[in-house]
């Protein structure tokens, strides 16, 4: 499948001598839901404002849909619609003036069904008369979708779209994002809560201070990083371990009723058989067991932490 | 091709603005202008001999004209601009498939159509206070066109310069108010010493004045070839400067 978005040694200093990105290499796939995933000033948003063309490179390529960003920037551009985060809008504009203009600025005839539709999809339909200063924070957000994709692009960028909203407006966000993806647009999101890249992405890019760390599928991501645990407790607790049990790296809890094993649930032998045999033959009594996880932000914390 | 719907966009959007707050755009520059007819062409005019032939209330009337002229292309095209910069909604401007050139005439082009109205409107007003003719209608309009587009340039440059309110406001304080009044709008430059006469050669609102008062009575400073020569080679170098700043991107992009 030929990448919608092809980004080739992308560099960035800013004039103030900042490096806010090193040498960026990264393939979007056509149809996919990309999420980068970094902490703040990672260099996420200077990374898209780049493809956008909000921000010039200093050094390096991007081309979209087999163009090049900068030499070919109106069949690049007309096929990207950008959430920005969050910012003050012309308070005086209505909801459907500013739509309206967002459309013709990027070269599409008025089509007011269309449109209305998608206002309708956003739930925005009754406030299309709404100065934008009478509309909450959520609703402004909305809007700021709708003049994303006003002129029907066909990759969408959302930057930071759930930051600072409420659960309700999170869902409803990580929704439209599902239908978007269903009819068939590239959707590329910056994101620094873990929960939304495993909600839903297809594939997450980690990018720290102006690196992109890796690229993986979301399920390989979780599956290759992924670390388990298992917990077991004891019926009567222990001050030390049995010498049997050395070659495990077992971690005692304070109180001695717990021992907690770290393994790799990918490898070979993972060595629990071994573990509960071990324990056997020590003569300890299980009370319970327990299997533990690493959700991505234990592995995000760890690239970042390492790298 | 050439985005026509994005230019539309921009205009309509930039007039629309001028729409909403059209008492305030048309009134305090008619009220102005009154007041400047009352006190200079009324109360101290009839005092003042005539000028090479001229009323000294007629007399004012192109330097009235382009006084406002030059302030509301000015702060028309500045704030045009400098708004969705201070807002940060100029990322919309940026990410459309839209060139420098359609940007450029979106903006200039209804900060200076608001300002040509303007222009005719205190045109109105005036024949309220004195009688008016013009010897070259076309002319007349030729110059206030120029002019219009010229300073609604330069406005918009400032308004890319402008990082902050106070220097949005700076420039046209500072420096183009004092050019207009020294600018010859209420004198001839005639009736100033000779060494004051050579240092306003320097100020081009001079040109500007002489031609455009030349179209009304065929009177002028400088010859009307110098003026149309002095703000064409104006233009372009707003023209130019304005190039330059979308090609580095000087103050719009990072």
């Amino acid at each position: 499948m030929q990448s919608i978005i092809s980004i080739k040694n992308l560099s960035k200093k800013y004039a103030s001598g900042y490096q806010a990105l090193k040498k960026i290499n990264l393939n979007i796939d056509r149809g996919e839901i990309l999420a980068l995933l970094g902490p703040n000033g990672a260099g996420k948003t200077t990374l898209i404002s780049i493809v956008c063309g909000i921000v010039s490179s200093s050094a390096g390529a991007v081309m979209v849909n087999g163009f090049d960003n900068i030499s070919d920037y109106r069949k690049t551009r007309e096929l990207i619609g950008l959430v920005p985060q969050e910012l003050t809008l012309g308070a005086f504009d209505t909801v459907w003036n500013t739509i309206r203009f967002s459309r013709g600025l990027f070269g599409k005839k008025p089509n007011n069904p269309y449109l209305e539709r998608l206002l309708g999809d956003l739930s925005l339909l009754d406030k299309k008369n709404s100065e934008l200063r009478e509309l909450s924070g959520g609703m402004r957000r909305r809007v700021l979708i709708a003049k994303a994709l006003s002129h029907e692009p066909k990759i969408l960028f959302l930057d930071e779209p759930t930051a600072g909203v409420d659960v309700e407006l999170r869902k409803d966000m990580w929704n439209i994002v599902r239908r978007l993806r269903e009819s068939g647009v590239t959707i590329i999101l910056t994101t620094h809560y873990i929960e939304e890249a495993e909600e839903i992405a297809d594939r997450i890019a980690v990018i720290n201070n102006g690196k992109l760390l890796l690229v993986e599928d979301k399920v390989t991501l979780m599956h290759n990083l992924g670390k388990k645990q298992l917990a077991v407790e004891l019926r009567t607790p222990v001050t030390t371990l049995p010498q049997s049990l050395s070659t495990f790296a077992l971690k005692l809890s304070d109180d001695g009723s717990k021992l907690t094993y770290t393994y790799d649930s990918m490898s070979e032998s993972a060595g629990i058989n071994a573990l509960f045999q071990a324990i056997n033959q020590a003569g300890l009594e299980l009370k319970d067991l327990q299997v533990m996880q690493s959700s991505l932000e234990d592995i995000f914390v760890d690239l970042v932490r390492n790298k | 091709m050439i985005n026509f719907q994005a230019i539309k966009v921009i205009f309509k959007y930039e007039m629309l603005r001028t729409w909403n707050t059209l008492f305030q755009s048309i009134a305090s520059p008619v009220l102005s202008t009154s007041l400047y007819f009352i006190v200079f062409g009324s109360a101290i005019g009839s005092r003042i001999p005539s000028i090479e032939g001229v009323s000294y209330g007629l007399f004012i009337v192109p330097g009235l004209i382009m006084l406002s002229l030059l302030t509301q292309s000015i702060a028309n095209a500045s704030f045009g601009i400098f708004f969705p910069k201070f807002t940060g909604s100029i990322y919309e401007v940026h990410s459309a498939p839209i060139s420098f050139f359609e940007i450029i005439t979106g903006y200039v082009g209804a900060a200076a159509t608001k300002s040509f109205i303007i222009g005719l409107i205190i045109l109105i007003t005036a024949t309220f206070f004195v009688e008016l003719r013009i010897a070259h209608p076309v002319w007349m309009l030729v110059f206030l066109v120029l002019t219009c587009i010229s300073f609604s340039l330069f406005g918009f440059i400032i308004g890319i310069w402008a990082n902050d309110f106070e220097k949005l406001q700076i420039i046209p304080l500072l420096i183009i108010t004092p050019l207009v009044f020294l600018g010859g709008s209420f004198y001839s430059i005639n009736m100033l010493p000779p060494f004051w006469q050579t240092v306003t050669l320097f100020n081009p609102v001079v040109y500007l004045v002489s031609g455009f008062r030349w179209s009304f009575f065929e009177v002028h400073d400088v010859s009307v070839g110098t003026s149309l020569a002095m703000i064409l080679i104006f233009l372009m170098i707003c023209l130019l400067t304005v190039g330059w700043m979308f090609k580095t991107g000087y103050r719009l992009k990072q």
